[in-house]
């Protein structure tokens, strides 16, 4: 991992219209992934992970979305560009996996087609060699027999094939960063140990630097070099993986910690943790966002907006009083004690 | 392919044969029969004349007897004679087929014509200002019975203006196959052919523009947007691709739809077609004829059922018929 910063995020805040009032669903994320780093995001269902992707990749749809701040990259804003500016970085440099390769996929196109769609827009190559080049990939992905699969449809390949050929698309230009939104989710659990062990391989061999956006603390243990926490579209804690999985600060970190499934089935659940993410219009913008979810504290004041400390050397932590909680050993236990 | 079309005929045997009865049923069912017309017409002639006319004309026979004379009869194409106009019914339906046919082809092409870029234009640019303008004009040509459109475009550009032929085919003065022969028919054609397709646009357009309203957040589509695929080709390559599925599927059944639809517009416009034609044999109480063309209505119901699957299995690799 090279040190140079790839992609600065500098108090971005990403905000939708609704019914004439803006709401952020990002706020004030400033975040540096590092050439060939892995940085995930992880946080519960509604707390803007994939609306933070989106706004990276100029993906919303334009007039009911302000976005404010920076995400610098190669020495621009992205934020300044205009669309056809954005459109000679999105997929040559930035590619993005999305969540659920059934519905990621031109049902009318075939997959080679789909491939070499991006070729088609940021290189010169001739058909043939973008034939070719697309054969690559999909071996390179680990498709058994990429002649055949050249010539299918999506409805053709499992899903577990077709986010294979999602994956080619966005590696197809050999981007220097990869924007994957919870690439494992719709697949099946042992579907979705090879996609990430692909990913974890082509991370190795191409150098990319990934946002990985996942539910699966599992796969953020195994994968990532840092990890940023998001709740309610902030950034909570941020951390490189040690720190955060052996000393966890912030309250819902480790609620999110106690809450990781024992078995396959617990996976998709990550509701523990009491209450839901509030919804974007009743977020409490007033003080910490997390103290209504908090049942367990009542002795100190949380009415003020923590901002994000650095408390160790790089390990950030949005909470005022962090410090004063003294979590138990053991994993599993969800007693906070406060001392 | 070409088993899976097979097939498909061989279902429609039956479907025909229950068609058939039907419409023979119904067609003695009918108060008069061909010779009620004549026998107005001719007051002097006596019950004699007229029992031996029945006989030669086989409407005494027993009914099965009767039906089973005329069904095979239309299996060697004989649909009999019209007693008005006392040619073969199949003589009299050809010309005027070709006139429906082409009336419809017409329709269908100004409308698509119309419909396709008012759809795009409302679908793509959803409430902006033309949008509000494709919907307000949806909401106009659905309103407006075509019976009393094609009235107003009738007065307005046939008599008030006198741009067009206000009825007819083609100018009876010209040569057959000339090129002023074809220059009237298509100036014959033009204002049945606009009134009929601006009141169809309506439904095309509806699907068109819902289906890119659908079609356009689909997450594919932000796969296109994420690999860098510009506006304009993020449209032609993959949302309108996907909106005209529908359209696509829908057009076997529109053709049939014009065909039936054809009588209003045959019947303002004097237009010669078969639409016109059922009418009057039905005032005349023709029913050789009026039974000749429900029959091919349903076949035509059948085979554009038939082609609007294979259209969609042509144009949809999802959906495969073999
Ligand atoms: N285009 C939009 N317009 C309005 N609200 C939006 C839009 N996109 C997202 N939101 C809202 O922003 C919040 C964050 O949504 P986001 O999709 O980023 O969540 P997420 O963290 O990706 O959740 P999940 O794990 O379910 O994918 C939600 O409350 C969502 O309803
Ligand atoms: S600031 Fe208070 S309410 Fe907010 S997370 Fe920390 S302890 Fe909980
Ligand atoms: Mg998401």
């Amino acid at each position: 991992m090279s040190n140079q910063p790839l992609l600065e995020l500098k108090n971005l805040r990403t905000s939708f219209r609704i019914n004439n009032n803006y709401y952020a669903a990002v706020d004030d994320v400033t975040l540096t992934i590092k050439e060939n780093e892995v940085v995930a995001i992880v946080g519960e269902s509604g707390c803007g992970k994939s609306a933070l992707a989106l706004s990276i990749m100029g993906l919303h749809p334009q007039g009911r979305t302000k976005l404010e701040g920076n995400v610098n990259f190669n020495g621009k804003n992205l934020l300044s560009l205009t669309t056809s500016e954005m459109n000679k970085i999105r997929g040559k440099d930035i590619g993005m996996i999305f969540q659920d390769p059934l519905t990621a996929l031109n049902p009318l196109m075939t997959c080679g087609r789909q491939i070499e769609e991006s070729m088609t827009y940021h290189t010169n190559l001739s058909s043939g060699k973008k034939k070719q080049k697309a054969l690559e990939l999909l071996k390179k992905v680990g498709i058994p027999n990429p002649e055949r699969t050249y010539k299918q449809f999506p409805h053709e390949l499992s899903g577990g094939m077709r986010q294979r050929v999602v994956i080619a698309i966005a590696i197809a230009c050999e981007p220097s960063l990869v924007i994957a939104d919870e690439p494992t989710t719709a697949l099946d659990v042992t579907i979705q140990a090879q996609i990430m062990d692909l990913l974890k391989d082509l991370q190795r061999q191409m150098k990319t630097g990934i946002i990985l956006i996942t539910h699966d603390l599992g796969v953020v243990a195994e994968m990532a070099d840092r990890v940023a926490v998001m709740y309610a579209g902030e950034i909570v804690e941020l951390a490189d993986v040690k720190t955060l999985f052996k000393n966890p600060l912030h309250p819902y970190t480790r609620s999110l910690l106690n809450s990781i499934p024992s078995t396959a089935s617990e996976k998709d659940r990550l509701h523990v943790i009491k209450g839901i993410v509030p919804s974007l219009q009743n977020l409490p913008r007033e003080g910490c966002r997390f103290k209504e979810r908090i049942d367990w504290i009542d002795d100190h004041n949380h009415e003020e907006h923590p901002i994000l400390r650095e408390v160790e050397a790089n390990h950030y932590v949005r909470c005022t009083c962090y410090n004063h909680f003294h979590f138990p050993e053991e994993i599993g236990d969800s007693k906070y004690v406060v001392s | 392919m070409i088993k899976f079309i097979l097939r498909r005929f061989v279902v429609m045997i039956p479907q025909l044969i229950i068609l058939s009865v039907l419409i023979f049923a119904l067609a003695k069912a009918m108060p008069g029969d061909a010779l009620t017309g004549q026998l107005a017409s001719n007051p002097k002639m006596d019950a004699q004349t007229l029992h031996e006319l029945k006989q030669k004309l086989g409407l005494l026979d027993p009914p099965y007897k009767q039906y089973l004379h005329w069904a095979g009869g239309l299996l060697h194409g004989d649909m009999g004679m019209s007693v008005i106009h006392q040619v073969p019914v199949t003589q009299l339906l050809a010309g005027r087929m070709e006139n429906t046919l082409i009336l419809s082809l017409a329709i269908l092409i100004l409308s698509y014509m119309i419909a396709i870029p008012l759809g795009i234009v409302g679908g793509r640019w959803t409430d902006s200002w033309a949008d509000k303008m494709v919907v307000g004009y949806n909401y106009l040509t659905f309103a407006t019975p075509l019976f009393i459109f094609a009235l107003i475009m009738l007065f307005i550009f046939g008599f008030v203006l006198n741009w067009f032929p206000t009825s007819g085919s083609v100018d009876i003065r010209v040569e057959d196959g000339t090129f002023s022969y074809y220059m009237s028919k298509l100036n014959h054609l033009i204002l049945p052919a606009l009134s009929g397709a601006i009141v169809n646009t309506t439904v095309t357009i509806q699907y068109l523009r819902n289906e890119i309203i659908d079609t356009k957040i689909k997450d594919f589509v932000k796969t296109a947007r994420a690999k860098g695929v510009n506006e304009s080709k993020v449209y032609t390559q993959h949302i309108l691709r996907n909106s005209f599925l529908p359209i696509a599927a829908f057009l076997g059944y529109e053709i049939v739809y014009l065909i039936g639809g054809s009588v209003f517009l045959e019947t303002i416009y004097g237009y010669p077609g078969i639409g016109q034609l059922f009418i009057a044999s039905i005032s005349q109480r023709d029913f050789s004829v009026v039974t000749a063309l429900v029959m091919i209505s349903g076949l035509a119901t059948l085979i554009g059922t038939l082609l609007s699957d294979i259209i969609l299995s042509a144009v949809d690799p999802r959906i495969r018929i073999e």
